[in-house]
């Protein structure tokens, strides 16, 4: 996956030609700040702790035919006894407005850290999974998911 | 009131981890959204959801404008006893909606 | 080169872009098995499926009594496992005081005006697609079952002239996309032979159930052309369900 591969170039007179019918498959940059709010919302969660790659699985398709209704399922190795146990699991993302999808909190009596719901993607970008174990520490996965844009859409 | 879908086991054994699902009919206006004039819609989302059984919280999120039309989640949870299980969605514009279910644990 | 001649151009390169091979004569395919596998997964889980939401409503609203009369649905009907099975596999269906083929949205309102002497319920309503909902719902896995009535006929005719003719700025026809050039690929998506097995839908693009209807109009907006009007769309709404006679009902499906 390249993300930061440029958009194809097309003359004013191809677009105005060109209906959005048949619009092309476009892998659009994510806008530029939203990376970077991204991280600064993961920093939010995990109020400056670092956060370690590994424990979490993040399950999201890589190549999505709508990005209105993406499937997403986060599960955590751990335990989940009442001394070692997931508290919390949050989603965030790098290219819609804002960083956020869901902040879930969780403990022993979930008898299991997994997660399940659907988001949206505004764009082909990079998905971020981070856990909060009871004793502090962050984990996380990440994803890069590409949206292909309809054929058909609503107008 | 907003129709919702609620799917958990009826009946589990006492220790048993218990998927539940839940549905609910909701837009989830984003607030980035043009209208037909030009206008941005509103932002009208479901904010937090909670699942207490017999009146203790188990399970809790915050949702954000990237979760999708009609929110759909899934989460576990140890059957402990028989009892009750209450699950509340809250959002923008005073949206609140508290649905039950029962379960028996043996 | 004239502006039409140019958009014809581009949408022929960007068709041609598409590496599968089209479908052959005879062979039928349900968008479904088009979908991606967690798009296919969604529809078939009762409990993931969004369009059960719609479902679910249409039961209560089954069971409301409504207008001045205060009958429901159930109070003439009873219970629509058993009533309303399979009624949605013939539908468009005929109606002998309207001497034309009416949609189950439309035999819907007529009950509510007629019975239940209520307001009808607007198109694409929340109401009206929640118990169209659960009426086709009843027919979930069961064939597409027009009947070889003639007095169809004309109106599937007619049905298929509109599906045949090229239309609006496009200059382009149902046919030519849904039968020369299904299971090629426009832009990221593959092009589907148009059968209408599972509707009301909840399609992603909408967020939302939608109706047959509704989606012609995507159609015909896509193509640049006017609108089809009530009986052009009734009748084509007719060709497409009998050009899908024999097809299971999937009744809400997903599509994206």
């Amino acid at each position: 996956m390249a993300p930061d591969r440029k958009p194809a170039r097309l003359s004013r007179r191809a677009v105005v030609s060109a209906p959005a019918l048949l619009a092309v498959v476009l892998l659009r940059r994510p806008a530029g700040a939203a990376p970077a709010l991204m991280e600064a919302a993961i920093r939010d969660f995990t109020g400056h702790a670092p956060v370690s790659p590994g424990k979490v699985r993040l399950e999201i398709p890589p190549l999505v035919e709508n990005g209105n209704t993406v499937p997403v399922t986060i599960t955590v190795e751990s335990p989940m006894a009442p001394d070692r146990h997931v508290r919390a699991i949050a989603l965030f993302n790098g290219g819609n407005p804002q960083p956020n999808v869901i902040t879930a909190r969780l403990g022993s009596r979930s008898g299991r850290a997994v997660l399940s719901t659907r988001m949206r993607l505004a764009t082909s970008q990079r998905v971020v999974a981070v856990a909060e174990m009871s004793d502090g520490t962050f984990w996380s996965d990440s994803a890069e998911v590409v949206v292909t844009l309809a054929a058909c859409v609503e107008s | 009131m907003a129709r919702t879908l609620i799917n958990l086991p009826r009946s589990a054994r006492r220790g048993e981890v218990i998927e539940i699902r839940t549905l609910i009919a909701h837009p989830m206006e984003t607030g980035y959204r043009p209208d037909a004039s030009g206008a941005v819609v509103p932002r009208d989302i479901i904010r937090r959801f909670a699942c207490t059984y017999d009146g203790e919280e188990v399970f809790r999120a915050e949702f954000f404008p990237a979760i999708a039309a009609n929110p759909f989640l899934a989460f576990t949870t140890i059957a402990t006893a028989s009892g009750t299980l209450t699950f509340t969605w809250e959002g923008d514009n005073g949206f609140v909606q508290t649905e039950t279910a029962s379960i028996t644990v043996t | 080169m004239t502006r039409r001649r140019r958009a014809m151009l581009v949408a022929m390169l960007v068709l041609s872009l598409g590496g599968a091979e089209a479908v052959g004569p005879g062979e039928r395919r349900s968008g479904f098995d088009d979908m991606a596998p967690e798009t296919r997964a969604m529809q078939l889980d009762d409990m993931a499926n969004p369009g059960m939401l719609w479902v679910a409503e249409g039961e209560a609203a089954w069971r409301r009594p409504a207008g001045p009369a205060g009958r429901s649905c159930a109070g003439c009907h009873g219970e629509a496992e058993a009533s309303m099975r399979g009624i949605a596999t013939r539908h468009p269906g005929w109606d002998q005081a309207a001497a034309r083929p009416i949609s189950l949205e439309d035999r819907i309102n007529l009950c509510r005006r007629e019975r239940q002497g209520g307001e009808p319920f607007a198109p694409e309503s929340d109401d009206l697609l929640a118990l169209s909902a659960y009426v086709a719902h009843q027919s979930r896995g069961m064939p597409i079952a027009l009947p070889d009535d003639p007095r169809l006929t004309p109106f599937r005719e007619q049905g298929r002239h509109i599906f045949e003719q090229r239309r609006g700025q496009l200059n382009l026809s149902c046919a030519q996309c849904h039968e020369e050039h299904a299971g090629r690929r426009l832009a990221g998506s593959v092009i589907p032979q148009g059968h209408p097995t599972g509707y009301p839908i909840y399609r992603l693009e909408w967020q939302s159930l939608g109706s047959l209807r509704r989606r012609l109009r995507n159609c015909t907006v896509g193509v640049r052309s006017e609108p089809l009007d009530e009986q052009e769309a009734v009748a084509l709404e007719l060709f497409l369900m009998f050009r899908a006679n024999g097809m299971p009902m999937e009744s809400p499906a997903i599509r994206p």
